[in-house]
């Protein structure tokens, strides 16, 4: 759930306390932050543990690169999860886009009259509006007919799995058209051009920054900052309270610092890759959708007592079905990324990548009852577990270790907050 | 001069913040039925926890002497063992295993794990004979009405050798038939022996079975009163610390014209597609009027009101329904509301709020669009609107953002009434608005149904307290068997005259 900086005692009392005292506000923000910081801790001790290389810009650019799909995908799976379903379809569906990808774009022979369908654009989009539709036809089932998610998405992943195999006739197919791997392999043009910065230089180099991307990164920090200021400034107007200014201030430099050092990161590297962009794009609008959105609030409601938000109006049916088919276009996106990055599509693309996207949206948070998962916590989430794959990758720990780890990370991570959550109650 | 079997001496107990009881001193003496009152969140669960063990031994301040023996329960097992069972407000029982099994979970007739079936079921035709249930053991726990659930949880609280039983609420959830035939069980009880602590908020019962009373007020125990001192304004008055001189606010009544019809309304079951659950009823409803709905359990006052907003309960729904008189569109829940038809479920918890999330999200979730444009939600508005209801319903909570799941009875059902009364409607359906809260919040909510009506809204309430129904209502229907079978102006009801119409409707169905 969101911090609120909740008022505390009696009317009379918040009266007088408009501001809340800084070590208040720090604890209840602090189970916010929890996981942000177990990220950092983590990146710090791979840091550390791979002497220096996880921090070198073209390794974090990889790490965005190879989470990318994963990322894309939890944050479908987290209003599945937040509903109180599960999708295990994703992988399965994401690998039969990407298929699908392939033989549009390279595989079939089209009649000259129908070779536009060939065209990278043509053919996303007709990806995008499939991988809705295999979503819509699953989350028909479940919500009109109520078979359990479990179950028919259990269903979807032998069924996706199937046809993946048989339209790639059971050979990788590929290369894709240059376009379409710009999705994956692309990086935003410079279009200030670069600039460089001799006093930074190390063993004869210069350091040279993509500028565009340092521009757009500062008037993302620019305009966070501004909305925060507002948003504070109206509560206030309203007589409402807000957090301490000396916290606003730690918070909003915090953040910025680190979007900064990570954009100084990529911008020494090739700046910003194009996933990114799309990803940046798409976290923004399921922020916006779960806090703000009333179709948002609505999926909490019917996550957290189906009953009483039907018996509130919610249309709980039509909002699951839409769940579902918000769901299968991702995993539509996600299985072109993945393809793009191959470049080639493979019948085994994407198997088993629902059980990587589950587990990022339960170390983010949400309960696997419904009604609770926030969508920063899916993408964190999912970046601890990216980053614990390429560090352990680089420091050369073996794969049957990894898998191990992983699991106990997992089961750690959601021990914790459920043992935190009790406690607290 | 009987001997005192239980005493509980200065009994402290606090949760972080919070001191939930402080120097409780109680004393229950062999063979009486000795009645705990207390508003919501007095402390009187509180202390049975203590005294079953729930709360171990060192979480609590003070003694328990049981039998003349100093007590340290570590568990419920602990005071089990030593015959004190306690059953709880929700029963704890497992709907598919059958009442057999019930009775016998935990403590199964058993030889080295290997279950004796015969030995299970006679032991629990035995116990059943005991509270009076003739129920074949071998049936399912779900497929037996409340009332009778409620006779299992005892039958096996016999099973473990009862020697004091404690009883959270008994009748909160049961019928008039099912309280009186609890109630005469207890006394059953009493000439065997068995002593009973019972809490309840319904005094005209505690004043009958009761042989003392203790009253729990903000954590204390504030006297104990004997058989003859036993009177309800006596409670009250203990409970709430002052005494309530009308249990019910007065009210003018301003009755406008008719704005709800509903005619020949139809339901059948929703899954034995023959059997019909409402017939033909025929109500209406006018401007600034409470009407209420008076009935048995399970006379169908709930389904209709359920099937009536949103067709949300039954099938093959068939009738019409007029506001304003104009014919009007109630197929789903979305167009009941549209419509101006509120439903305030019986079942907070299941069916009314969403126990994980806060306040605020409830109070407006029945009406988003209020606080929202284009489809998205303005937050400073819903704080604005969540902040205005909790103070006009007077909801006590740190704030809004407190969590639902969190709040008390009584406070939950003022939630569910913020929700109702944000969606603005001109009628609203209150399903037995007051269960399980105390007598003060019971008092604001009624102050709420008055000040609905004086806006000139329609009010139905259901409920299966007929005082409550002639305090509060101008009007009242009788249901029995998915039919009305009796129409009153209060001024000339009473609770004999609505059994009667309900016992004469018996008569001639039958």
């Amino acid at each position: 759930m969101t911090v609120q900086t909740a008022p505390t005692g009696t009317p009379a009392d918040q009266a007088k306390a408009k501001e809340l005292s800084f070590l208040g506000a720090l604890q209840a923000n602090m189970r916010d932050y929890g996981l942000l910081l177990a990220l950092i801790l983590i990146m710090l001790f791979f840091q550390y543990f791979t002497n220096g290389v996880l921090f070198k810009p073209v390794n974090l650019t990889n790490i965005i690169l190879q989470n990318s799909y994963i990322i894309v995908m939890a944050l479908g799976m987290l209003l599945v999860i937040v509903a109180g379903h599960i999708d295990l379809s994703v992988g399965s569906v994401s690998g039969f886009v990407g298929a699908l990808a392939a033989m549009l774009m390279v595989g079939w022979k089209f009649p000259p009259e129908l070779a536009f369908l060939a065209h990278p654009l043509v053919a996303g989009a007709i990806c995008l509006v499939v991988g809705a539709a295999v979503g819509a036809a699953q989350g028909y089932i479940i919500a009109y007919h109520r078979v359990p998610a479990f179950i028919v998405t259990l269903a979807g992943m032998l069924i996706f799995k199937g046809l993946s195999l048989a339209i790639l006739a059971g050979k990788s197919v590929g290369p894709f058209p240059a376009e379409f791997q710009l999705l994956s392999a692309g990086f935003i043009p410079d279009v200030i051009g670069p600039t460089t910065l001799p006093w930074l230089a190390e063993n004869g180099q210069n350091v040279v920054l993509h500028t565009t991307t340092m521009v757009i990164a500062i008037l993302a920090v620019v305009g966070s900052v501004f909305f925060s200021i507002r948003t504070r400034a109206r509560r206030r107007a309203r007589g409402y309270d807000v957090e301490p200014f000396s916290l606003f201030v730690v918070k909003n430099l915090v953040i910025a610092a680190l979007v900064i050092f990570f954009a100084y990161m990529l911008a020494s590297y090739r700046g910003l890759p194009n996933v990114l962009v799309v990803m940046g794009v798409l976290i923004a609008g399921f922020v916006f959708l779960t806090k703000r959105l009333t179709f948002g609030r609505r999926i909490y409601a019917l996550g957290g007592n189906l009953k009483a938000a039907a018996l509130s109006g919610v249309k709980t049916e039509r909002t699951t079905f839409y769940i579902f088919a918000i769901m299968g276009a991702l995993a539509a996106l996600a299985g072109m990324i993945y393809a793009a990055r191959l470049n080639s599509a493979t019948p085994k693309a994407g198997q088993g990548l629902e059980l990587d996207v589950i587990a990022a949206v339960f170390i983010g948070g949400a309960s696997a009852l419904g009604g609770v998962g926030q969508v920063a916590g899916a993408v964190i989430g999912a970046f601890i577990m990216g980053v614990m794959n390429n560090g352990m990758s680089i420091m050369g720990v073996n794969i049957d270790w990894q898998q191990m780890i992983k699991g106990v990370v997992l089961l750690a991570a959601v021990f914790f907050d459920l043992y935190n959550k009790n406690r607290s109650a | 001069m009987t001997k005192t079997i239980l005493e509980m001496r200065s009994i402290t107990k606090t949760f972080p913040g919070v001191k939930a009881l402080s120097d409780v001193n109680l004393d229950v003496r062999e063979g009486e039925i000795h009645a705990i009152c207390g508003e919501n969140g007095a402390g009187k669960s509180t202390l049975m926890k203590v005294l079953s063990g729930v709360y171990p031994h060192g979480s609590y301040e003070g003694q328990i002497v049981y039998n003349g023996e100093e007590q340290n329960f570590r568990s419920i097992r602990d005071s089990e063992h030593k015959g004190i069972v306690i059953i709880h407000q929700e029963l704890a029982l497992v709907p598919l295993l059958s009442i057999a099994e019930n009775i016998f979970l935990g403590n199964e007739q058993a030889k080295n794990g290997v279950i004796d079936w015969d030995e299970t079921r006679d032991g629990a035709r035995k116990l059943l004979a005991m509270v009076g249930l003739n129920e074949d053991p071998d049936t399912l726990v779900t497929n037996i009405g409340l009332g009778k659930q409620q006779l299992v949880e005892i039958a096996k609280a016999l099973s473990k050798q009862v020697q004091l039983l404690i009883l959270d609420e008994p009748t909160a959830s049961l019928s008039e038939k099912d309280s009186q035939a609890l109630l005469e069980l207890l006394l059953e009880f009493k000439t065997q022996g068995i002593t009973s602590i019972i809490i309840s908020h319904k005094l005209n019962e505690i004043s009958r079975v009761a042989d003392r009373v203790t009253v729990i007020r903000d954590g204390r125990a504030i006297e104990t009163m004997d058989t003859q001192d036993i009177t309800e304004d006596r409670i009250i008055t203990s409970m709430v610390g002052r005494s309530l001189e009308d249990r019910y606010p007065s009210r003018e009544p301003n009755i406008g014209e008719t704005i709800l019809e509903v005619k020949n309304w139809s339901v059948y079951h929703p899954q034995h597609r023959d059997r019909q659950v409402i017939k033909n009823i025929d109500i209406s409803l006018k401007k600034g009027e409470v009407v209420g709905i008076a009935g048995l359990m399970g006379s169908g006052r709930t389904e209709f009101a359920m099937s009536l907003f949103g067709k949300s309960y039954g099938q093959k729904i068939s009738g019409d329904v007029f506001m304003n008189g104009q014919k009007v569109d109630v197929s789903n829940v979305g167009k009941a509301i549209a419509n101006g038809i509120a439903y305030a479920t019986e079942d907070r918890k299941h069916y009314g709020l969403n126990l994980i999330d806060h306040i605020k999200h409830n109070v407006t979730l029945a009406n988003l669009p209020g606080v929202a444009r284009w489809g998205m939600i303005d937050d400073l508005a819903e704080l604005d609107v969540a902040n205005d209801y909790r103070k006009k319903t007077n909801i006590r909570s740190s704030s809004v953002y407190q969590v639902t799941g969190n709040l008390s009875g009584g406070n939950q059902q003022k939630v569910v009434l913020s929700k109702w009364l944000y969606a603005n409607p001109d009628v609203l359906i209150l399903d037995e608005p007051t269960r399980g809260i105390d007598v003060g919040a019971k008092y604001e909510i009624y102050t709420i149904i008055n000040q609905l009506a004086a806006q000139g809204k329609a009010i139905i309430v259901i409920s299966s307290e007929m005082p409550e129904l002639l305090g509060i209502t101008d009007r009242l229907y009788v249901m029995n068997e998915g039919r009305i079978v009796g129409e009153m102006p209060t001024s000339e009801a009473s609770q004999e005259k609505i059994m009667r119409s309900i016992v004469r409707a018996e008569g001639k169905a039958s």
